[in-house]
């Protein structure tokens, strides 16, 4: 490894001044990226401008040995953009261009550093847009979409990043460039395209990203129905899914969520709700009407309290606002909120939810929950304290509680957010050491010097013996009482 | 059921010590397509592992066993108002899970739908040492650890023998209705494409013969409101119709010298290569029928064009039924790409026993 001034003044060589930071106060925003709980000071920063400076980047960390994490906008929330204190952190930031759009193929080529909302509003002209919609897509770059293969409220009937890409440019560690997938809808070989997609930087350097684009849907609307119950909202979204229909988007937030968000945004929710269930259709005039018809229906007969259709385009994002202020609602409610990311098969979700509240009440921290009913994604949000001593503490722990009981109910520590450096941990309760062992020989099959985004997304083996030591205490598990699946 | 795969594994385990090479073997309904296997290769097969061992319509989820037969689990779904959207071929009534998924083909509706890939949520499979491992699971996300049960989906069954799969399902759709408007290929392709940008429920398309043939899919209302907007035809043929493209019984594809299938960028103009084309998926699945003979080097320079023109469009081509020459049946990686396949190859199954050359004849 080169020291860091030696690094600087290779990197001068082929970067403007200003792309190379190395002042404590220029790499102070880099420290974190949206898991701010995290933080770790990067060594350098570098903001290339072309594909060919990535190039040479790359080529010099694998020459020196020093390690390189890619960053987007920074939105992330597992810390997947976290530096690493001994190397380069590399901002795509400034590849911010939308190449090309093809209307009548129905793609965009895009720099990683584009917005994700920014390519729906270049393709809008055309009547098309870019599928996967996560809750940050105002500021969330596509790059870091693809690194984490990001989902959305939508992705149920949509799919996530990996159903909505078509080919990727791709720079591995040695800066040798790779074409991943094509215009067409598959390519020969192995399906790279997918292993890519959600790898978390660990793989390669994304420089170019072709996008699918689909028509923007005739018409939009949305059934708001409330429960006394959060069984009855769950077999409410069975019971949807039951009649054949795949809605649009399907959220579920709970009695806390509710009274937070209301409290912020008056959005008319009902305060008296246990839970409150959004279902959406989308299509042409007929589907959705035809879809609204019998949603209503299903929710009458899953005993819904109350149900509300919109009958605008104002009315139906006017219920959404709640749902999409549920995070800064938290924020409201509490100095720091904790994310976490599961995913369970719906039916289990009454037994995950009340597992989380014992836990609540056992750890003193109160625990909002939202959840993209559809597919199974829950959101707990926990609300904590940073400045109380040992808060932060018992919120991970809490946290670590949850994805455990995501998987022992057949689901994963994560559905969306990616693991990064924050559940990293709980990797290794959901794989077996052989298959860790694949990880890192994919790992390995790139990046065999271990040099992009090191210690990130997989445990190393070491790493989950110690994790394995420190969660069972003396032979007995830490939550006897627990529901287990 | 553990003994199986007990058996399954020790077999993995002798013939990786002997570097005795293995063709897992499912229904053999797609025997006939990628390379031939290996002469000296043994048969590992995957038939008595079957079964269906979840299915829950609402949470629209299938887990079955490598060796339960397609036919069997598209009939469960048809009971439960469900379906395999990605339509895949069966090409015999004793295609499997197994064989669907590491062929990785995809139907008439993949275009509007998804392919195999698109609704594989997990598997669980053993590499080419025995080890028994799962990947991605029962859910609809899920983004814990590198994405590898996407990754073996049209693999060959190069990087394991698949054990079990849990796919996405959808519901059937509550009605079907296929038009047909006559046109030319050039006008098909523009129409297929400008179509697929507007907000309407079509789920499958196809240019043969001079007629453009469209399938529209969901609520009566809807499909009634699109037909006006379209024109054409109705069909009254129309379930066969798709069943002839997805099983290739339809007379285009009647046994001919060579079949390729060339997957390009939907809006590539047509081509003009010697044979007859049907497209598909709005234009980006391309079928050429080539009668020509097969055993001379003539063979290998009408088959680089072919390859030729699939590149020029972003796409591959593939030589899905009969024979050129020296020439091989996918598409031609780069050097960079192939030797980071080798690479992948080498950590699932080090010893190269795993159906060695079905795929590529490198590894």
């Amino acid at each position: 490894m080169s020291t860091a001034s030696e690094l600087i003044n290779q990197l001068r060589a082929f970067l403007p001044p200003d792309a190379v930071l190395h002042d404590t106060e220029d790499l102070k925003p880099y420290e974190c990226d949206g898991l701010s709980a995290y933080r770790q000071t990067p060594m350098i920063v570098v903001l290339p401008q072309t594909e060919q400076q990535i190039i040479q980047v790359l080529q010099l960390c694998h020459k020196t040995h020093t390690p390189v994490v890619a960053r987007g906008a920074g939105t992330g929330l597992s810390g997947g953009a976290l530096p690493h204190d001994a190397g380069i952190l590399m901002s795509l930031a400034k590849l911010n261009r939308i190449l090309e759009i093809d209307p009548l193929a129905r793609s965009a080529r895009v720099q990683p550093g584009v917005r994700n909302l920014a390519i729906s509003d270049a393709a809008r002209p055309y009547g098309l847009y870019y599928a996967p919609d996560p809750s940050s897509q105002i500021a969330c770059s596509i790059g870091g979409n693809v690194a984490e293969n990001s989902g959305g409220v939508h992705c149920l009937k949509y799919g996530l990043t990996v159903h909505n890409i078509l080919k990727l440019r791709v720079l591995t560690i040695e800066g040798e460039l790779l074409e991943i997938g094509g215009k067409a809808l598959d390519s020969a070989g192995f399906d790279l395209l997918a292993l890519m997609t959600g790898s978390e930087g660990m793989l390669g350097i994304v420089t170019e990203i072709t996008v699918k684009l689909i028509p923007v849907p005739e018409k939009a609307q949305l059934v708001m129905a409330a429960f006394d119950d959060i069984q009855s909202a769950g077999n409410a979204v069975a019971n949807v899914i039951a009649a054949g229909i795949i809605p649009a988007g399907m959220e579920l937030m709970d009695k806390i969520t509710i009274h937070a968000v209301e409290a912020f945004l008056h959005a008319g929710y009902d305060l008296n709700a246990e839970a409150i269930l959004l279902c959406e259709s989308d299509g042409t005039a007929e589907e959705v009407a035809d879809e609204i018809d019998r949603i209503n229906t299903i929710m009458k007969s899953s005993g819904a309290t109350g149900i509300r259709t919109s009958r605008s385009e104002a009315e139906r994002l006017s219920f959404w606002a709640g749902r999409k202020a549920a995070f800064p609602a938290a924020g409201r409610v509490s100095p720091d909120y904790y994310c976490m990311d599961g995913t369970i098969p719906r039916k289990h979700l009454g037994q995950v939810l009340s597992g989380i509240e014992t836990l609540s009440e056992h750890y003193g921290l109160r625990c909002m929950n939202v959840f993209h009913a559809g597919d199974g994604n829950l959101h707990p949000l926990i609300l904590y304290d940073a400045n109380t001593p040992g808060e932060l503490k018992k919120t991970e722990e809490f946290g670590g509680k949850i994805l455990e009981m995501c998987i022992q109910a057949g689901g994963t520590i994560t559905g969306e957010h990616g693991v990064g450096m924050e559940k990293i941990n709980q990797m290794c309760l959901q794989f077996k050491t052989d298959e860790l062992q694949i990880f890192h020989g994919v790992k390995a099959a790139f990046d065999p010097q271990n040099l992009l985004n090191p210690g990130k997304a997989v445990p190393t083996l070491h790493r989950c013996a110690e994790f394995g030591a420190m969660h069972v205490h003396g032979g007995s598990e830490k939550f006897p009482d627990l529901p287990r699946f | 059921m553990q003994a199986i795969i007990d058996q399954i594994t020790a077999t993995l385990r002798s013939a990786a010590e002997r570097g005795q090479a293995l063709h897992i073997q499912g229904g053999g309904s797609k025997a006939f397509y990628g390379h031939p296997r290996a002469e000296s290769a043994e048969s590992l097969d995957i038939t008595p592992y079957q079964g269906i061992v979840n299915y829950e319509p609402t949470e629209l989820v299938i887990t079955a066993r490598a060796g339960t037969r397609l036919s069997e689990i598209e009939s469960i779904l048809r009971e439960h108002g469900q379906m395999l959207a990605f339509e895949p071929p069966h090409f015999a009534s004793t295609a499997t899970l197994g064989g669907c998924v590491a062929a990785g083909l995809s139907g008439p509706r993949r275009a509007a739908a998804g392919a195999v890939r698109d609704f594989v949520l997990g598997v669980r499979m053993l590499d080419g040492t025995g080890r028994d491992l799962h990947f991605g699971g029962q859910v609809m996300k899920n983004v814990a650890g590198y994405d590898v049960s996407r990754l073996v989906a049209g693999c060959m069954g190069t990087l394991g023998v698949l054990l079990e799969v849990s796919l996405k399902v959808l519901p059937l759709p509550a009605a079907e209705k296929t038009i047909s408007l006559e046109m030319n290929a050039a006008q098909a392709i523009k129409q297929m494409n400008q179509w697929a940008g507007k907000p309407l429920p079509i789920s499958a398309t196809c240019h043969v013969d001079g007629q453009l043939y469209i399938r529209l899919s969901g609520a009566e209302t809807a499909i009634h409101a699109a037909q006006t907007q379209l024109g054409g035809e109705s069909r009254a043929d129309d379930e066969t119709f798709w069943q002839s493209l997805r099983e290739q019984t339809h007379p285009f594809f009647k046994p001919a010298a060579s079949l390729w299938r060339l997957s390009v960028k939907s809006t590539a103009p047509e081509y003009h290569l010697p044979g007859k084309q049907l497209l598909e998926w709005n234009g980006a699945l391309r079928w050429l029928v080539c009668q020509h003979d097969t055993n001379n080097e003539d063979s290998d320079s009408a088959a680089h064009v072919i390859r030729e023109a699939a590149t020029a469009a972003g796409g591959h081509a593939t030589l899905f039924r009969g024979q050129h020459h020296t020439t091989p049946v996918f598409h031609p990686l780069t050097p960079a790409l192939l030797s980071l396949h080798r690479r992948l190859k080498q950590q699932f199954d080090p010893a190269g026993i795993l159906n060695p050359g079905r795929l590529y004849p490198e590894f």
